[in-house]
């Protein structure tokens, strides 16, 4: 069985029984409770709070990291007006979406059949499993290295595998140096990397649903193809959207894969929001400015997540 | 169609199934089989065209991993006392020699410190905290846990900034301690959402039990909620070992040499005049190898761990 | 005033006393990128370790990383690097904001005189402001963008004859920069040896300073300037003048006409695989790796030539090179100091040429068998006669990163014209030296 986000009602539900607690020797329950709460709540205040609220106050000034000589000075909302207004920064927003909306749907698509495939139960099910799954594992920054060597026009593999299957002359076309392919090499590798995430959360939910269901439904003489569209999607419809939600945040908030793939370029077309924020903040080094494009970037996440999390709620209840 | 049960299917639709999943394991396997192949080729071998699948293995991507080599005139070479080992002679049929040791070693042990440490410190503080989240009531608890979670969303580089600057001040940038409490801060949220959900499995009536028995809270914890949870612990700590194993922007902004990690330092291992994919290839290898082991033993908790405990089996 | 005199001679006593108490052996650690001559160093520097009692440690960073890391480093306050051979433009930000230690003090208690060295390095490596006489770094290793060429195939009788029959001229050297196009165009996708030929290879690289380098070749030939007049930061039709538009789309016309497939990113390394790997006729790249390309044991010897960026309008070359600074944030700085002193030596400047490293120090460069040396050395000497820089601004990777991308865009990525880019760029470093006050 599987239960999908604990929800707060059964989290509340445990509570101690103060007969035990009182009548216990040593430190009270109480002490305990906080004694084992207080160093992971002050190391988060410490470097994760604490750093917010002065990258908050930054962005009000134009301070620079590279230039602690120089004054600050506070500017107001300026920072904010400037990225907002910035077209630069509107297309690396957007090759962000392209990114975003490309990974999910492929993702979605191939880790949902996969799943299902899986779902099959043929032997050895559980070795395939694994191997799928390998690559999410990895680390992004060394295999994106490795990647920028596979996509080598001429002595690359995937050039060489494209050109294998479709006759192209493998030299014919650059996957990293072209304008129009380099938005779909990173899809392409990030797909790689990541598909195994969604078929994962997937199988769990194709798992999750209850033999005695599609019996039913055998008895209602219901086609497989309508089995499959009233029982399989909306039942697996769920985990598919918290596996979105994940793989939404962690791709908004790309960089190792992508930096080291392509740097962004070329010119500027797979600039990603973070890769671009890393050369205004660490290498222009316009930190209260960037400090204002990260407070923009964060608000952005959290407030989708947000509304997203509404949706999946209400996904579930149905 | 509906000949069979339902959720048996057929021997044909699985046979069907089993090849379609076997296709796409080997092609997504592939660049990892091509990792681990350029790593024992020549660097003639590895930019050959087109690419070579059958190929002479040689070490010598590895020795120029783990080397540093400086090249010298025949004459030179000539002058030079015989080779010693294996090493020098892949090294001198290059007409250069070994200077000294590379970097990555030490970027190595680097990784091992770092990841090591700071997973220790996660699961000490996780495990802590958990616990009195599983078993307290602790006022706001659902909201500490969410603040605990969304810690997660900032992009690495926003939180950077900050911390870039916090780190100057307390003299902490590129040092191990730096690196160990950051990637602490980072992966807590994982270990407490993890280890929350092991131990609310964990029967309660066995600690009450041992509340009767005379044990105060601590001893329990220490004694029955401690073993029973040792698997959950277990499986947290290798994904808190892998995240910080394999992070890449906090280590590339945050260090430069003393405590830099190998993710940052692989893609800038280069040759001698040109680009060594063997060598780099090779640094990869031992890098992946030892989190494809863990992946392997974690399977059946991999789920949980990648979702936060959201989705379990 | 006699109490400032007397502070100042306890802080001098004090200065010498530890001084002398630093006499004891350290580990120096020393930063620069990983090329060809920061391995002509290491074997340089045993001389130092041996009669200094110190001993080295290295840290080299492929030139992609080089400024990215070592400026994290500084301005973290890092103590990785007691000494750092840093880039030219670094110059302005180091003295500015305190990363580099000021050296006219110590030159001037070690007889150490900057006329010693060539004055361009001098002038570009190690000072700040601009020209003025305060010292942040010695200069160490003179560099500029250069060309090399396979002189065997411009030697061989049928593709002279060819060349000749197309274009009515011998193939030589080329003497302007519309020359070199011809000649690539000449050779890409020529067969010679039963291989397919391209013309050049060039800087592309987007991510550091690579297409900046690269352009710059030809802007700087055609005329470009940086301002209308030095120091007053008036870059309109200075930086976006008829001339640097025509350069500018040479460049791009360069790129586009003459370069094996799969350059779109390229920088040194890229440049020193295609003409080792046989690929091109010619390649740009700084004199540092002439030394290497010359004793490489497939295209170099006989195979290869060098000469200087071909003139248009003026002669120019982009300038390379870096001086070495003490890092402020050292705890050894007197041992730093030490080599310093022991490598502005005219014995072991002569010895750093030797080895492959470009002295700036004039006993090796007006010795009348320098030009002789080396068949890259008197084009050395004529490169460095007329080398310009990037902006040395402490601003200077705010300046430097928005060319990246106007240039990367305009000649890479084939977007809008050579005017827009230039506009544009013009643009972006007037914000910049808003935002720096200066304007």
């Amino acid at each position: 069985m599987t239960d999908v986000i604990a929800t707060a009602a059964d989290r509340a539900a445990r509570a101690t029984p103060p007969s035990v607690a009182r009548r216990v020797r040593g430190l009270s329950d109480r002490a305990i409770a906080w004694l084992f709460v207080a160093p992971t709540i002050f190391l988060l205040l410490a470097i994760n709070i604490f750093p917010l609220i002065w990258t908050i106050r930054l962005s009000f000034t134009n301070f620079a990291a590279n230039r602690p000589n120089r004054e600050v000075d506070w500017v107001g909302l300026r920072n904010y007006e400037r990225i907002l207004t910035d077209g630069d920064i509107w297309l690396s927003m957007q090759a962000t979406a392209h990114f975003l909306f490309w990974t999910i749907a492929l993702q979605v698509l191939i880790g949902f059949a996969l799943a299902w495939l899986i779902n099959q139960k043929f032997r050895g099910d559980d070795l395939w499993t694994t191997i799928i799954v390998l690559p999410m594992m990895l680390s992004p920054a060394v295999v994106g290295n490795f990647w920028t060597f596979l996509y080598q026009p001429q002595i690359g593999l995937f050039n060489y595998a494209v050109a294998w299957v479709t006759g192209a002359d493998p030299s014919s076309f650059e996957m990293l140096g072209s304008v129009t392919l380099a938005p779909w090499a990173i899809v392409i590798v990030d797909t790689w990397m990541w598909t195994p995430f969604v078929m994962l959360i997937c199988l769990a939910g194709l798992r999750s649903i209850p033999e005695s269901i599609y019996e039913a439904a055998e008895i209602d003489r219901a086609s497989p193809w309508r089995q499959f569209w009233t029982i399989t999607v909306p039942m697996v419809a769920p985990f598919l959207m918290l596996a979105v939600l994940f793989r939404g945040i962690e791709n908004f908030k790309m960089f190792d894969l992508v930096v080291q793939l392509t740097g962004g370029g070329p010119g500027s077309v797979t600039e990603l929001a973070s890769i671009n924020l890393k050369r205004e903040a660490f290498e222009k080094w316009r930190t209260g400015y960037s400090s204002a494009y990260a407070v923009i970037l964060f608000v952005t996440i959290f407030g989708l997540a947000s509304i997203y999390v509404k949706a999946l709620n209400r996904v579930k209840a149905r | 169609m509906s000949a069979h049960s339902v959720t048996e299917p057929s021997p044909g639709r699985k046979r069907v199934a089993a090849a379609l999943v076997v296709a796409y394991a080997l092609i997504t396997l592939l660049p990892l089989m091509w990792i681990f192949a350029t790593g024992f080729k020549s660097p003639p071998d590895s930019i050959a065209y087109p690419p070579k699948i059958a190929f002479e293995p040689t070490l010598e991507g590895y020795v120029n991993l783990f080397t540093t080599r400086t090249r010298v005139t025949p004459e030179q070479l000539q002058a030079l006392p015989p080779p010693d080992g294996l090493a020098e002679t892949i090294v001198r049929n290059r007409d250069m020699v070994i200077a000294g040791p590379s970097k990555f070693g030490e970027r190595f042990m680097n990784s091992v410190i770092i990841g090591f440490g700071s997973t220790f410190l996660s699961i000490f503080l996780g495990t802590l905290a958990a616990y009195a989240f599983s078993r307290f009531r602790i006022p706001l608890s659902d909201d500490l846990l969410f603040f605990i979670l969304s810690t997660r969303m900032m992009p690495p580089i926003a939180v950077a900034i900050p911390i870039f600057l916090m780190y100057r001040t307390l003299g902490l940038s590129d040092t191990h301690l730096g690196m160990i409490l950051l990637y602490t801060a980072v992966n807590i949220s994982l270990a407490v959402w993890l280890l929350k959900g092991f131990i609310d499995e964990i029967p309660r009536e066995y600690e009450e039990a041992a509340l009767i028995d005379g044990y105060t809270r601590f001893q329990a914890f220490v004694k029955v909620v401690l073993p029973q949870a040792a698997t959950g612990i277990a499986s947290t700590a290798i994904f808190c070992l892998i995240f910080a194993w394999n992070e890449y922007a906090f280590a590339v902004l945050l260090t430069s040499g003393t405590a830099q990690t190998a993710p940052p330092f692989i893609p800038t291992i280069i040759g001698v005049g040109g680009q060594d994919w063997p060598a780099v290839a090779a640094g990869a290898t031992l890098f992946l190898l030892p989190v494809l082991v863990f992946t392997v033993l974690l399977r059946k908790h991999l789920l949980r761990g990648i979702t936060f405990g959201a989705v379990r089996k | 005033m006699t109490t400032r005199r007397l502070m100042s001679s306890a802080a001098v006593a004090a200065l010498t006393l530890s001084a002398a108490g630093a006499a004891q052996a350290e580990n120096l650690t020393l930063c620069w990128a990983a090329w060809d001559p920061a391995n002509a160093l290491v074997e340089l520097s045993k001389e130092f370790e041996a009669q200094s009692g110190h001993s080295m440690s290295f840290e080299f960073v492929p030139w992609p990383n080089f400024a990215d890391r070592m400026l994290n480093e500084l301005n973290s306050g890092g103590q990785l690097c007691d000494l750092l051979i840093g880039d030219s433009q670094w110059i302005g930000g180091g003295a500015e904001n305190g990363h580099y230690v000021k050296l006219n003090d110590f030159f001037d208690r070690e007889g150490i005189s900057m006329d010693d060295f060539a004055p361009a390095t001098v002038y570009a490596y190690s000072t700040w402001p601009k020209g003025a006489p305060n010292y942040y770094a010695l200069p160490a290793m003179g560099d500029a963008n250069g060309w090399f060429y396979r002189k065997d195939w411009f030697a061989r009788p049928e593709i002279r004859e060819a060349f000749k029959a197309e274009h009515g001229r011998e193939l030589a050297e080329p003497t302007s920069q519309r020359e070199l196009m011809e000649i690539a165009r000449f050779f890409q996708g020529r067969e010679i040896d039963g291989q397919t030929r391209y013309g050049v290879s060039i800087f592309t690289e987007r991510g550091s300073e690579g297409i900046t380098m690269g352009a710059t070749g030809a802007l700087y030939a055609w005329g470009f300037k940086y301002e209308n007049t030095p120091g007053s930061y008036d870059m309109a039709g200075a930086v976006n003048s008829p001339e640097a538009v025509e350069a500018l789309e040479f460049y791009k016309e360069l790129y586009q006409c003459c370069t094996p497939p799969g350059y779109t990113n390229a920088y040194m390394e890229q440049s020193l695989d295609a003409f080792k790997s046989g690929q091109v006729a010619m390649a740009m790249n700084w004199f540092a790796f002439f030394p290497g390309l010359y004793a490489d044991p497939d295209t170099g010897g006989e195979h290869i030539d060098f000469f200087v960026n071909p003139p248009q309008n003026v002669p120019a070359s982009t300038l390379g090179g870096q001086g070495i600074s003490v890092v402020a944030y050292s705890e050894k700085q007197d041992a730093a100091l030490e080599y310093i002193k022991w490598f502005a030596q005219p014995e072991v400047q002569a010895k750093w040429w030797a080895l492959g490293g470009y002295s700036a120090h004039n006993s090796v460069l007006n010795d009348p068998g320098f030009p002789d040396s080396q068949p890259f050395a008197a084009d050395f000497l004529k490169a460095m006669e007329n080398v310009q820089d990037f902006w040395q601004e402490p601003a200077y990777a705010s300046l430097l990163l928005a060319m990246q991308k106007r240039l990367h865009d305009y000649v890479v990525a084939d977007q809008g014209t050579a005017q827009e880019a230039l506009d544009m760029l013009i643009e972006d470093w007037t914000e910049v030296f808003e935002d720096e006050g200066k304007l």
